[in-house]
């Protein structure tokens, strides 16, 4: 039976209501098709990107609501469900459809178990690099943040887990908001001599001196590979400033271009992009910026089953971004012949925690690291009756729970919770822990707020970051979702003008006052000075209170102007 | 989720501080001041008012002015911008904040020889187009670049 035949008989079993042991079911061919293909070319490399924090096997749910505005409509990563793989031709009802789509999410994880995990990630990195001794493993950063041991240790435990996985260059994003003494320390005195951290879009604010390196040159098999890394370049507007005041970010187009010439001048035969700037800034960004080989993108969490190839000036650049949360590792075999890349095979491998047994060093290292932990993380708050996920453009059903507590908690008329895209699935019928929420609220700005806002204000707000979402140019987007919003509801307009997509603002029906002053809960604010009770400790303590959390429906606002977008389901 | 950046943002007078950095050493700021010092330029509240006070209305759009200044702005009460005029014969640059309350921030006078680029950290009270105004030859060339300013979290 070849794995296709395989995946097809379990997909026919799980529909027939048939209770598998989906380990054993899955191990018993499937692993073995879906992970081993042929070597091709004679340089590879691997990806993974945003992976927060999460060190051991996870559910995590792709998004319904997508959406794609001015040239991005319709256009990868903007699918969801079926239009997504009709996009990619995978079969639905396979282990690969449920990997890249929401589709029917609940049975298939049943089915299917837990993705991601370091100790599975571990085993799959082991086996490809054994066949391909000519490799490089590449960071794309959102790697030490996201999880409640990653925020106690500042970044520390999975500093460990990916020098053990062989991890040899990285950049960031999330990584800065332990600030910039943090950052220097970890790379000076942790990561020395195992892995690079690169950035060449860093400055200092006072002079424009560079932070980091820019890139760096590997000889691989013969071959010259430069790695640039592009860190998230709206980091002191997205997160907070003080935490690196002294520096500066940005795309830096010019530069990049300057980077890729010397890296060129200097023998690079292949040029790597290693970004976090996020799948529509990277898009652009590959038009406009000639001798890129290959962009491996990160931040907007989208696992795009094939790279997106772009024409420019200079000839062509691949574009691949590789999901996150430990759930896909990417793979692109390259043929280099004459010093050019002559051709290329491409998969984004999707990590079942059930088809690859853990690596037995890295699943130790992990036990090491959470045992100091271990009560306050598996301690179990309530158990849900719903599936709780966060990500989607608009809302997810663990937002909505957040909203739900800030309201109670804090006696607010209106909750917002910020659109991050980082954050664990939990299926119906499962305990929520301690380390659950942890995996929705683990940062290092996490007080809860309580402001008057007026009408206007709000409004203001809004339209601010639905503008840093749906704006046309992807250089003025941040790559993050739309504020979730409890209480308020309201009709969005995502192919409007700024100042026109926000519509019909109500609470409990009755349209919002532009004068009138209205109680809004939040956290996370990017202000300096900040205080309030930490958000993790308000929802444990609200879930404790109820013990058992009926489903969620999440508070999606109406949408205008976008029906038939691939990006909706 | 706070609003403060932009109350700060809107509470303070635009167009305040600008700092140039002058390429050559060959323009003396005096120079600047004393050639085109135009106070009803730099009191006019909108672009219309501040070009008809410098005579500039009629000028022409040009690929030779490159504009670098951030996509998104990080703290919009100091946007460092970068102006380089590539016009042979380029006398001056002005510069201008559309949306600011006063758009008008100044002038730089190139004595002969010198390099036409300008580094400014100037206020972007909010989103604004940023509007730079050659002069060469005794004509009018110009470029605009948009700078986003937001308010801020809520990312990745």
């Amino acid at each position: 039976m070849n794995r296709r035949e395989f995946l097809e008989v379990l997909a026919a079993a799980a529909a027939a209501g048939m209770t598998l042991d989906s380990g054993a079911a899955l191990a018993q061919g499937g692993a073995d098709a879906l992970y081993r293909f042929p070597k091709f070319g004679n340089v590879s490399l691997l990806h993974f990107t945003d992976c927060h924090a999460q060190l051991l096997p996870i559910f995590y749910r792709e998004p319904n609501i997508n959406i794609g505005v001015g040239p991005r409509a319709g256009e990868p990563p903007h699918l969801v469900g079926e239009s997504l793989l009709k996009a990619f031709k995978i079969k639905p009802g396979t282990a690969e459809a449920h990997a890249f789509t929401y589709l029917d999410y609940t049975a298939a994880a049943k089915t299917y178990g837990k993705v991601g995990g370091f100790a599975h990630l571990a085993t799959l990195v082991k086996r490809l690099r054994a066949e391909r001794p000519n490799s490089l493993l590449l960071d794309g950063g959102d790697t030490w943040q996201g999880s409640a041991v990653s925020l106690w240790t500042k970044g520390a435990d999975m500093i460990e887990a990916c020098k053990l996985l062989g991890v040899e260059v990285m950049t960031g994003h999330w990584e800065f908001t332990y600030g910039a003494d943090r950052v220097k320390e970890a790379i000076e005195k942790e990561l020395a001599l195992k892995i690079e951290f690169l950035a060449q879009n860093v400055k200092t604010v006072d002079f424009g001196d560079p932070v980091f390196k820019p890139f760096t040159l590997r000889k691989i098999g013969g071959v010259t590979v430069a790695v640039i890394g592009q860190a998230f370049p709206y980091t002191p507007i997205a997160n907070p400033r003080y935490f690196v005041a002294e520096w500066t970010f940005g795309i830096q187009e010019e530069e990049l271009q300057k980077q890729v010439k010397a890296a060129r001048a200097k023998g690079a035969q292949v040029v790597v992009l290693l970004s976090h700037n996020g799948s529509d800034i990277d898009l652009k960004l590959a038009g406009r910026v000639t001798g890129i080989d290959v962009i491996f993108g990160g931040h907007t969490h989208d696992a795009i089953p094939q790279p997106t190839v772009v024409k420019n000036r200079g000839g062509q650049t691949l574009v691949a971004n590789s999901g996150s949360n430990g759930k896909f590792l990417s793979v692109l075999d390259l043929d280099v012949k004459r010093g050019k890349v002559d051709g290329y095979r491409y998969r984004l491998l999707p990590v079942f925690s059930n088809l690859l047994p853990a690596d037995d060093a890295m699943a130790k290292l992990i036990d090491t690291t959470r045992a100091p932990h271990k009560a306050k993380l598996e301690q179990k708050l309530a158990v849900t009756e719903g599936l709780l996920y966060r990500r989607g453009n608009f809302n997810g059903t663990f937002d909505q729970l957040i909203c739900d507590a800030l309201l109670e908690v804090k006696g607010a008329e209106i909750a917002f919770s910020p659109g991050f895209r980082w954050g664990t699935t939990i299926l119906p019928g499962q305990p929520v822990t301690f380390e659950h929420v942890m995996d929705q609220t683990a940062i290092t700005y996490p007080y809860s707020t309580l402001n008057e806002l007026t009408g206007e204000q709000i409004k203001v707000i809004l339209e601010d970051i639905c503008d840093n979402l749906f704006n046309p140019d992807p250089y003025k987007q941040q790559g993050g979702d739309m504020v979730r919003i409890g209480g308020l509801t309201y009709t969005c307009a995502p192919n409007a003008k700024m100042g026109g997509r926000i519509l019909d603002m109500r609470l409990a029906g009755k349209p919002i006052e532009p004068d009138k002053k209205y109680k809004v809960a939040g956290w996370a604010p990017v202000a300096e000075g900040a205080q309030g009770e930490p958000i993790w400790d308000l929802v444990a303590g609200w879930l404790k209170s109820k013990r058992t959390i009926p489903a969620r429906k999440p508070n999606v606002p109406q949408l205008r102007g976008v029906a038939g977008n691939p990006g909706i389901a | 989720m706070d609003n403060t950046r932009r109350r700060v943002l809107r509470g303070a007078s635009a167009a305040g501080a600008v700092f140039a950095a002058f390429a050559t050493g060959a323009l003396k700021p005096s120079d600047a001041l004393a050639i085109t010092w135009d106070k009803s330029a730099f009191e006019a509240k909108s672009m219309v008012d501040a070009l008809k006070a410098l005579h500039v209305s009629s000028a022409t759009d040009s690929k030779d002015i490159v504009i670098r200044a951030p996509d998104i702005a990080e703290n919009g009460a100091v946007v460092p911008i970068d102006i380089t005029s590539n016009i042979p014969g380029t006398e001056s640059i002005s510069l201008f904040i559309e949306k600011n309350p006063f758009p008008y921030v100044g002038t730089f006078d190139m004595t002969k020889g010198a390099v036409p680029y300008v580094h400014v950290r100037v206020k972007v009270g909010q989103s604004s187009p940023v509007r730079v105004v050659v002069t060469a030859g005794g004509k009018h060339y110009q470029a605009v670049k948009d700078v986003k300013v937001t308010i801020g979290g809520c990312g990745g």
